[in-house]
């Protein structure tokens, strides 16, 4: 483990070098350390971010130094609390913090044509076909390895590594809300309709951030998600019914 | 009562000091560019620091008050008027019912912040009134002012009606209040892949000044100039970035982020501007010639506490002057 400065008000504990080693036991050891830190209460921590292999600390210097004097500089304060909030919990075995199982939560997508544009593009660079695709797709398990670059834009492990496609040369300007889409070696969901390279092969109609919610997404980091194809008709339906609860 | 947009000018949002505690969930800071600037607006007003105010970017914004409010700005060099009056950054305007506040284009900079007694009442979303222009939430419906828009204002304290009418003839330090310059130097701590660019490259980074792109905007600022290539092009882990990262994409041009950039990030960190610098790179325009220049982490520290130091004493100035 290592922690480095992110500037001078925020830090990364780096947790594990690698991620796809091991995409399971690093995720579970980001999210051990993401807790852990969270129920540490560290005077002048602000707030946590985890990301596959790290988990990024941001504070308040001026709170750190008006609430010890942090004779050692804040950047080294901060580094001995966080290492001891982190390390006595990984040497008593027994008595560590149980991290909760994670939530298996199921994802509703339509793979028609009409919402995943470029299924020809991912069959022509997989040499599967369409239906393979979706098949391998949406009988795979997931994990939230990250939600970033918009609010709620999740991240998803645990892709089969035949359904790799490198992502468009050329960005699309706007992707609509729900589209589902495979960018490298990884999958997800764009919550919001925004511009993105990912190939898009699919649509969910639920809607995965609600920033008037608490907590605004539907996913959290460390979830395990299943896709369950649905058809047009049933998109529809789904659309419909969410636009009734409002 | 309301503030009524007679123009919103060419981007002006409402922005408090930022989005904490949903960054887990990819939220950004977003918030006042210059965050300190917004503060010393509110405090000049009798508002509490973190009460909402206008983000007026490259001017262009009129303003009418239904009723009786103090305003007061800091930021890039405008040319911001009261009827025939000019209201200079800094100073205090205490302002009447129908008055109109109408802010010039920008002489230098391009950012400035408007305090307004009371604050601005929009709802707070996920802890904040700041407006997130990328997901479109917060703030004013959750995007940029229209001309016609009518916001409304928080309750007015006794004592603020009872201020001075007029414009005053003190005002908050002068490097607070205006900190733009078209060639300004950025102060940095070194990012954690400093050491992924060879000698060269570290030199041209600190010593070449780099031009601003048009093509920048609030989640970063684009440079032009000397390109940062890196030696090795091994794809890195997307971890945090924060709003002062310099990250350099494969380009070799880099990007300064600001308050709504992404929370994660797979480029490489060469620098981070620090905390009490990010106010001047919130200025910069297209065509200003950036320097960088090195500190040690701990002087970053040293300069925040030392500014939050004085920040202390002109708050405890201002409270003798009122009572």
């Amino acid at each position: 483990m290592e922690i480095v400065p992110l500037g001078d008000s925020a830090l990364v504990v780096r947790v594990r070098e690698q991620f796809e080693d091991a995409p399971e036991a690093t995720l579970d050891e980001v999210l051990r350390v993401f807790q852990l830190l969270q129920h540490a209460d560290i005077p002048g921590v602000i707030e946590l971010a985890p990301a596959y292999t790290s988990v990024a600390v941001f504070f308040d210097p001026i709170a750190v130094l008006k609430s010890n004097g942090a004779a050692n500089g804040v950047f080294d304060e901060l580094a001995t609390r966080i290492q001891s909030a982190i390390i006595p919990a990984s040497r008593r075995h027994r008595r560590r913090t149980v991290v909760s199982a994670p939530r298996l939560i199921e994802i509703p997508v339509c793979y028609d044509p009409e919402f995943g544009f470029d299924l020809d593009r991912v069959a022509e660079h997989t040499k599967l076909s369409e239906r393979q695709i979706i098949d391998l797709h949406s009988t795979s398990e997931y994990r939230v390895a990250c939600i970033g670059f918009v609010p709620g834009f999740t991240f998803l492990a645990g892709l089969p590594k035949n359904l790799a496609t490198p992502r468009r040369d050329v960005p699309r300007k706007e992707i609509p809300a729900g589209s589902v889409g495979i960018g490298g070696a990884q999958t997800g969901i764009y919550p919001l309709r925004s511009p993105g390279g990912w190939n898009l092969i699919g649509r969910t109609p639920l809607q995965l951030f609600d920033p008037i919610k608490d907590p605004p997404t539907l996913l959290c980091p460390g979830d395990r998600v299943r896709f369950r194809a649905i058809s047009r008709e049933q998109f529809a339906a789904f659309a419909e019914g969410s636009q009734n609860d409002n | 009562m309301n503030a009524v947009v007679t123009q919103a000018g060419f981007l002006t949002s409402v922005q408090d000091l930022g989005r904490t505690g949903f960054r887990q969930f990819g939220v950004s800071t977003s918030g006042a560019l210059d965050s300190f600037a917004l503060r010393v607006a509110n405090l000049l007003v009798g508002n509490d620091e973190g009460a909402a105010g206008f983000e007026i970017t490259l001017g262009g914004l009129q303003l009418r008050f239904e009723d009786e409010r103090i305003v007061a700005w800091c930021g890039g060099e405008f040319d911001v008027q009261i009827g025939s009056r000019a209201l200079p950054a800094g100073h205090v305007a205490h302002l009447q019912a129908g008055d109109e506040l109408k802010f010039g284009p920008a002489q230098v900079g391009c950012r400035c912040w408007l305090g307004i007694s009371g604050g601005i009442d929009v709802p707070v979303v996920l802890g904040s009134r700041s407006t997130d222009l990328r997901a479109n939430f917060g703030g004013f419906e959750g995007r940029a002012l229209r001309d016609g828009d009518q916001l409304s204002l928080g309750e007015l304290r006794q004592s603020e009606t009872a201020a001075p009418a007029g414009i005053s003839s003190w005002s908050a330090p002068h490097d607070w209040a205006s900190p733009a310059s078209r060639h300004p130097s950025l102060r940095f701590i070194r990012g954690v892949d400093w050491n992924r660019f060879n000698d060269v490259t570290i030199q041209r980074f600190t010593r070449h000044e780099f031009t601003v792109s048009a093509d920048s905007d609030r989640m970063g600022v684009r440079f032009d100039g000397s390109e940062l290539k890196r030696e090795d092009e091994t794809d890195l882990i997307s971890e945090a970035v924060a709003p002062g990262t310099i990250q350099v994409p494969p380009s070799g041009k880099p990007i300064l982020l600001l308050g709504d950039c992404q929370t994660i990030g797979g480029y490489p960190k060469i620098a981070h501007v620090i905390t009490v610098d990010l106010g001047i790179a919130a200025q910069l325009r297209a065509g200003d010639g950036v320097r960088f220049s090195e500190v040690t982490l701990q002087d970053a520290h040293r300069l925040l506490m030392e500014r939050e130091r004085d920040l202390e004493r002109f708050r405890i100035g201002l409270s003798l002057q009122r009572a």
